[in-house]
């Protein structure tokens, strides 16, 4: 189940710690990098290949919110709703996003391509409000640099 | 003003690489500490100074290292808390993207001091740009020969490993990230035991904050006295401020540890934007009491701010002006704290979501006169020691300030049915 | 010692304990949840905060949880204080947020830890006004209910079910409010100790299945102390039954026996008296189809025991006293035990080792503190599985030496465990297949009975450093032999266990030569061997003969008429020998509770209780006597076999059973005749036992229905039946506090309405109960103990061509008889088959699943194979006791024969 890459990187991550299991949620990273998302089956492979049970690791799976357990569009918007960008008005950024892809938080758009997430502060609250896209962010956010920003994700 | 943190800082320009770090007397602490000093002189020195931990609880550093064991064989850790997920704190990441270099050089020194072999950085999974710097730094710190084995031939060893984590506010607390680092639940642990004493993997540990670990190179160049003395107040060193809010220039600055709030406020973050007013803020990140006006001329330091009611946190704070809702700011909080609580203990699992249905509740006109008495004896009971970890009782900190300063505020939401600032 | 002061009372109390467990010794009411006894603190709900003060000048204190907190000399607290009173009235409140109101129709209703808390913090108004969060429920097989809304996550499952009970497949997910605890997806629970779950979980989120199909609140329950009857251990049980059925089985402790827990097939196994094929009357054949009364039942059997020469042959799944009164009625000469050929030897073995060991004959809760432990031949989870469960604790002893000297209290679960990680003490286990605990072991060998043995031999000698007794032994056997010697020096309580279910006496012998060894080295060693069944050990204990000499004398015509008691003889010899011993008898009564193929060729059928219906006493396999009670008063024809025997000794005017009509009649003769089993008469008080003139309730107070219940056949309430045989009524009159250990019905205190109970009756939190713990051993170490060195180690195990040498296999479901019979239990019993090895397979070109036919004695097999790496060459695994599997001689050889042509005729027991 697991591609040989994926278990050649997991590897590598089992051999810099003591235990086995520690190197648990790097696995998950690893194929969730691969493959978007874990699904029950990549969760069962990886649990198996980790020496754990399903149960086990899915109780530190699912405690981790940027592991996703449901699949997810191909970019994954992550909105700062925190305290700063709240008070920097992130909310008209995110009503206007949501009217533009047509999507809630935790929905994708029809085409795949995004998905809409809240996340806790991004550590920009200089420049807020602030959203990630994949592993770019963006801040100082206005309604108007919305569709400058998405062109970027063909 | 010396701000020895931050001097090799330039906005918009890479870090210095390890040659040119070194160029500017980047590395001497560790050749100084390896060859000249003994752990125990290290710690000491360390003590000395009065270094106070940034991580947000200001506990001498020098003092928790001291109870490391020594004696005990097996292995032992240093761990850096990179995590930074506090709301309005961004002070880390400056450190992180701006001198990684820095950052290695303390943690040697630290690793040094309690004799860890191997440290991890404990990054948060949104500091992209960091665990880039990061991985080119430490990759050129092994090649330099400070990092791995017999460093700079004097036996020690130390390897370093960036973690990057998987989301969870709760990670920044110490002794979940370590659970988090063993790839558990990040549920925090008991105390005691202490992690100095039974940490990662049930070895002596030390965690300490970015910025904690980034003031040791200098605390050893140039001694403790002259940490005091970059000080304006008996607490020592500089400090990373930053102001966030509708402030004029939001930003972060090294200054002298004991500037003043107003100064921050108006000097360095130009005051307030024109149309709106000062009401309140949030001194060190989203767990700290509101100071208002008559706090202003406060010294931003440990003890001056704890005398205030409030904490000196992180150092970064949050402005609350006239045209934002109050309640709605708390609710906001309250919003993060009850989603990142772990949900191992009750009063914060099931407290903090109750806190927040109130707040909701009030912000959407359906408060109750008695949702008051309810949202009292949360920040009543939610305190220290009865929680299982800090979390809630940081996530009271906010709310029961804001329920002594803005309190006519939240009567208002309740006797008008309805937030008075929409 | 310490001082501490409750509320401004002074108490001595031990160092080291923390508050909680120390208040609660002093039975103070201090709420909990996720702290349990047997498995420490995490301080997780913060419901049993204190308020503690710094000095007696502090009037303020500071609130801490108190499972959190060590005792320390001087301290102050306070229970009673405002501020701890209203902070655990919130915790409750908060708790309470989002758990239904649902009492009314929850199955933990009236017997529910947070029930009781709710009340005992005063938390009586909700202020709480939004919605609650709502769960889907899995399924999770046979035994456990799941119902996620009533969850409070206190963690006391997962801790449980992963961290005590070794299970994989239960846990926590999501995060902050969003918990869920339960499988990754739906399924069976693996664990074989899942129904303790239903015990752990203070609230309604996992409830026994089996009751809720008969469901009866706690309350109405009519309760009465009993021992498991399905395995050798003697587990302590409370037995409860409504309406003439049995509804529950629950934990009953015992300090020195089975702690705080039971495995599922002894908490679930109960359902077999409630079957279907239950004998509910007696039957006379000849009579069929009319009805026979229990008078003609008797007459007619009477009349075939006087005309005729009668032999008896006992059961070891029935009581001591129902095998003596049998042995009496018949005479000695006439009394055979009514067990296998193997089984006769070995547990007479057993019987001979126990008596003669110098080393301590353990408990079973004395394993659970072991720090070392050997296991030869047993197949633990799945032949005595509450022993597994104790042997997963010893294995923490060592590591936790680590915890104790940074002076961590061991109580502090997380840390301790975080301290130990995945370290493990020694634990070797030597069987023929893999074996659940091989996980947590640190050596495994699985080898064949033969080379078992010889392993065992081996170590002792290492041990006394005495010269190989073992031929030829392998360089791999001999390290691994110096290793276990070395490990087991270095301990300070090593343990061996081993038992009947290997097979072999050698591997007993073995294992009494190691303790012996162990103990003449200084070693503070116990022993703990493994019986086949509940009372193989009693029925041991009063000796008699082989079966094989019953069929002898039937075949030589010396006898005409058997007794059977509680016995299916197709599960003792091969079924050709047991038809040919039916078609010599002239009259069979059997006494028993199922129909079995043995119950097919009686003559005259008695309708015997069982363990629910009947008063006994078992002795365990460490030779503890242990008495269960009748649990509810049942239809005149429906009577213990002790009953129907001495009726029957009556009718025929039976010297020796002269005026004898009660339990109470039968003890002392039993001791006179056997003074070895002196002391079972002490076992529990006897019948005129009062305390303030008043007998034990069976009922609890606040039983509800009496008049009503049977108003469907009588409107006037019936006089309620009298036991003649207990202390204990059948009715919910009588002495309403605490009764003698050993005749608890059901554990209540006042605000305690849970099993956590317990603590009240306890002497210590998780030590004895008040008076010491129920049961007294029959066989205990003397001066005497002669520690006697078996010598002959036996050769290595050598294949035979055209034959495969046939090891058994134990199933925790299926394999023991009664328990095979529950509904819940069969559903996971598994099908009949046979472990090969893989090179065997290949060289009959066998693949898993096909079919192989062979050949044991005359009886032919035929089973579908399981390929195994690890079973020896030439040999192979056979389920004992499965539904389709019938008996064979194990360990023996079975023949491969290619003219062996398999036909679909019906077997001789199905
Ligand atoms: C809920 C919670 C979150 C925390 N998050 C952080 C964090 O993101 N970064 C950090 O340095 N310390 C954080 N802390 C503080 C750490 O527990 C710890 O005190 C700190 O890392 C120690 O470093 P210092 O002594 O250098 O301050 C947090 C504490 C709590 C209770
Ligand atoms: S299911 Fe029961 S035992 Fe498990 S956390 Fe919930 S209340 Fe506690
Ligand atoms: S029993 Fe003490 S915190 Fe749960």
């Amino acid at each position: 189940m697991l591609t040989s890459e994926e278990i050649e990187k997991i590897e590598h991550e089992i051999s810099l710690v003591p235990v086995r299991k520690a190197a648990c949620v790097e696995a998950l990273k690893v194929v969730q990098q691969h493959r978007g998302w874990v699904s029950d089956d990549t969760l069962k492979a990886v649990a198996e290949f980790m020496e754990m049970s399903t149960a086990e690791l899915d109780s530190v799976a699912t405690f981790y919110n940027l592991i996703y357990r449901q699949p997810v569009g191909r970019h994954v918007i992550l909105i700062c709703d925190s305290v700063s960008c709240w008070v920097m008005g992130y909310e008209n950024v995110r009503e206007v996003l949501s009217d533009k892809l047509g999507i809630q938080y935790g929905q994708t758009t029809p085409d795949g391509k995004f998905t809409m997430l809240p996340n806790v502060c991004l550590g920009c609250c200089d420049h807020a409000p602030a959203l990630m896209i994949d592993n770019d962010l963006y801040h100082d956010i206005t309604p108007e640099k919305l569709d400058e920003i998405l062109a970027k994700y063909a | 003003m010396e701000t020895p943190l931050t001097q090799h800082i330039v906005a918009n320009r890479p870090p210095l690489s390890l040659k040119e770090y070194e160029q500017v007397g980047g590395y001497q602490s560790v050749r100084k500490v390896l060859k000249q000093m003994t752990p125990a002189e290290v710690t000491e020195l360390v003590k000395a100074s009065n270094l106070k931990g940034r991580g947000g609880a200001g506990f001498s550093t020098g003092m928790k290292w001291s109870f490391v064991p020594m004696d005990v064989p097996g292995p032992k850790y240093l761990i850096c808390n990179a995590d930074e997920m506090e709301p309005g704190t961004f002070k880390d990441r400056l450190l992180l993207e701006g001198n990684p270099h820095q950052l290695i050089e303390g943690m040697i020194v630290a690793a040094y001091a309690i004799q860890a072999n191997v440290s991890y950085v404990f990054l948060r999974w949104a500091y992209k740009l960091a665990a880039h710097e990061i991985t080119k730094a430490i990759q050129e710190a092994y090649d330099a020969g400070y990092l791995g084995k017999n460093i700079l031939g004097t036996g020690f060893n130390l390897d370093m490993h960036l973690h990057t984590g998987v989301g969870r506010y709760i990670c920044g607390e110490e002794t979940a990230l370590i659970n988090a680092l063993q790839g558990k639940r990040a549920n925090p642990r008991a105390k005691p035991p202490f992690p100095q004493v039974s940490g990662l993997y049930g070895k002596p540990t030390i965690v300490n904050n970015v910025e904690t670990l980034s003031c040791l190179p200098h605390i050893v160049n140039n001694g403790a006295e002259w940490f005091k003395g970059l000080s304006k107040s008996e607490d020592s060193g500089t400090k990373l401020y930053g102001v966030s809010g509708k402030v004029k220039r939001p930003g972060t600055w090294e200054l002298p540890m004991g500037i003043t709030v107003r100064e921050l406020l108006e000097e360095y973050a130009g005051g307030m934007k024109d149309d709106v007013q000062f009401r309140g803020l949030l001194p060190g990140g989203a767990s700290t009491d509101f100071l208002v006006e008559e706090h202003l001329d406060l010294k931003m330091d440990y003890p001056s701010i704890t005398k205030a009611g409030s904490r000196m946190g992180t150092g970064t704070m949050i402005v609350l002006d006239d045209k934002t809702c109050p309640v709605g700011f708390v609710l906001n909080l309250q919003h993060f704290f009850a989603q990142e609580s772990c949900g191992f203990c009750t009063p914060c699992r099931d407290g903090l979501p109750w806190v927040e249905k109130i707040l909701l509740a009030m912000e959407r006109g359906e408060g109750k006169p008695e949702h008051m008495n309810i949202l009292e004896f949360h920040t009543q009971f939610l305190g220290p020691g009865n929680t299982f970890c800090a979390l809630a009782p940081g996530a009271m900190e906010p709310l029961q300030s804001a329920l002594k300063y803005f309190r006519a505020d939240f009567e208002r939401h309740i006797t008008e049915h309805k937030c008075p600032w929409k | 010692m310490a001082t501490i002061y409750i509320d401004d009372k002074p108490f001595e109390v031990p160092e080291g304990k923390n508050l909680l467990e120390t208040c609660l010794n002093l039975k103070e009411d201090l709420p909990y949840f996720c702290w349990h006894p047997a498995m420490g603190s995490v301080g997780a709900c913060r419901q049993c905060a204190v308020t503690v003060y710094k000095d007696e000048n502090d009037k303020v204190g500071r609130l801490m949880m108190s499972c959190m907190e060590p005792v320390r000399d001087g301290m102050r607290l306070s229970i009673k204080n405002q501020q701890a009173k209203d902070f655990r009235n919130n915790v409750i409140g908060w708790l309470m947020t989002n758990h239904p109101h649902d009492c009314a129709v929850c199955d933990e209703g009236g017997s529910c830890h947070l029930q009781d808390m709710t009340v005992m913090t005063g938390h009586t108004y909700r202020k709480y006004s939004f919605d609650k969060k709502t769960y889907r429920n899995q399924y999770l097989g046979p035994f456990l209910n799941h119902e996620m809304n009533r969850c409070i996550q206190c963690y006391r499952c997962v801790r449980y079910y992963k961290d005590y009970a070794g299970g994989k497949d239960l846990d926590v997910f999501g995060a902050h409010n969003h918990l869920y605890f339960g499988r990754a997806e739906e399924g069976v629970l693996e664990s074989e100790f899942s129904g303790n779950l239903a015990e752990v979980c203070p609230t309604g989120v996992f409830t026994d299945k089996t009751l809720k199909q008969h469901y009866t609140r706690k309350w109405d329950l009519t309760t009465a102390p009993s021992v498991c009857h399905h395995c050798s251990l003697g587990c302590n049980t409370i037995a409860g039954e409504r309406y003439g059925t049995l509804r529950n089985i629950t934990t009953r402790y015992n300090g020195e026996v089975n702690g705080y827990f039971l495995c599922d097939r002894g908490r679930f196994g109960y359902e077999f008296v409630n079957s279907a094929a239950r004998i509910r009357k007696p039957l006379v054949r000849s009579q069929l189809p009319e009805a026979t009364t229990k008078e003609h039942a008797l007459q007619e059997a009477a009349g075939m025991i006087s005309k005729g020469r009668v032999i008896g042959i006992g059961s070891p799944r029935a009581s001591v006293e129902s095998n003596f009164v049998l042995k009496t009625l018949v005479g000695e000469d006439n009394f055979y035990l009514g067990v296998s050929e193997p089984d006769h030897d070995l547990v007479e073995f057993n019987l001979r080792v126990l008596r003669e060991t110098k080393a301590h004959i353990l408990s079973l809760r004395e394993v659970e503190k072991c720090d070392a432990v050997l296991i030869l031949g047993e197949d633990l989870t799945n032949t005595a599985p509450m022993l597994a469960l104790a042997v997963r604790q010893s294995v923490r002893q060592q590591p936790l030496e680590e915890v104790a000297a940074l002076k961590i209290p061991l109580w502090q679960d997380a840390a301790a465990r975080e301290l130990i990680q995945d370290k493990k003490g020694p634990l070797y286990i030597a069987t023929f297949n893999p074996t659940k605990l091989d996980e947590v072991a640190t050596e495994i060998f699985n080898a064949t009975p033969a080379e078992i043995a010889r392993l065992g031999f081996a170590i002792a000698n290492k041990i006394t450093g005495q010269p190989s007794e073992v031929n030829d032994l392998g360089k791999a056997e001999e390290d691994l032999a110096a290793q276990i010697a070395e490990a087991l020096l270095l301990a300070k309580r090593p343990a061996i266990i081993s038992g009947t279910h290997g097979g072999r006496e050698s591997i007993i012998k073995a294992a009494a030569n190691i303790a012996n060894a162990l103990h003449d080295k200084g070693k503070e060693a116990g022993i703990m061997l493994t019986a086949p069944e509940c009372n193989s050990m009693g029925l041991d204990m009063l000796g008699s003969h082989r079966l094989e000499s019953a069929f002898a004398v039937m075949e030589h015509g010396e006898a005409d008429t058997v007794i059977i008691l509680e016995n299916d003889l197709y599960r003792r010899a091969c079924s050709d020998e047991v038809n040919k011993f039916f078609e010599q008898c002239k009259n069979v009564i059997v006494l028993d509770h199922l129909h079995t193929p043995t119950t097919e060729r009686a003559n005259v059928l008695l309708s015997a209780g069982t363990f629910a219906e009947s008063d006994g006493t078992l002795v365990n396999n460490e030779g503890r006597a242990q008495r269960f009670y009748q649990v509810y008063p049942t239809s005149e024809d429906l009577q213990e076999s002790w009953r129907w025997l001495m009726q029957l000794g009556a009718a025929i005017e039976h010297k020796q059973m002269l005026g004898w009509s009660t339990f109470d009649d039968i003890l002392p003769a039993i001791v006179v005749a056997h003074p070895e089993l002196k002391g079972i008469e002490r076992v529990t008080p006897s019948a005129d036992f009062r305390i303030a003139g008043q007998k034990i309730p069976r009922e609890t107070h606040r039983f509800s229905g009496r008049t009503s219940m049977n108003a469907g056949m009588n409107v006037s309430e019936p006089k309620p039946q009298e036991d003649p045989d207990s202390p204990l009524t059948f009715t919910m009159e009588g002495y309403r506090g605490q009764a003698p250990s050993s005749i608890i019905p059901f554990f209540w205190s006042p605000g305690w309405n849970s099993q956590q109970a317990i603590n009240k009756y306890q002497e210590e939190i998780g030590g004895p109960l008040h008076g010491g713990d129920p049961g007294i051993r029959m066989i205990e170490k003397t001066e005497q103990s002669i520690g006697t060195h078996f010598s002959e180690a036996p050769e290595h195990f050598q294949p035979l061509a055209d034959h495969l040498f046939m090891v058994p296999v134990y199933h925790t479901f299926g394999s023991e008889e009664l328990s095979a019979q529950a509904p819940a239990i069969a559903q996971l019993t598994p099908e009949p088959y046979l472990i090969l090895n893989v090179t065997d397979a290949l060289e009959l070109k066998l693949e898993e699943g096909q079919h192989l036919t062979f050949k044991i004695g005359e009886l032919m097999y035929h089973l579908p194979i399981k390929i195994s790496m690890t079973i020896t060459r030439g040999t192979a695994g056979l389920p004992v006791g499965l539904p389709g599997v019938p008996f064979a001689e194990l360990p023996g050889w079975a023949i491969l024969n290619k003219d062996l042509i398999w036909k679909q005729k019906p077997q001789a027991i199905s």
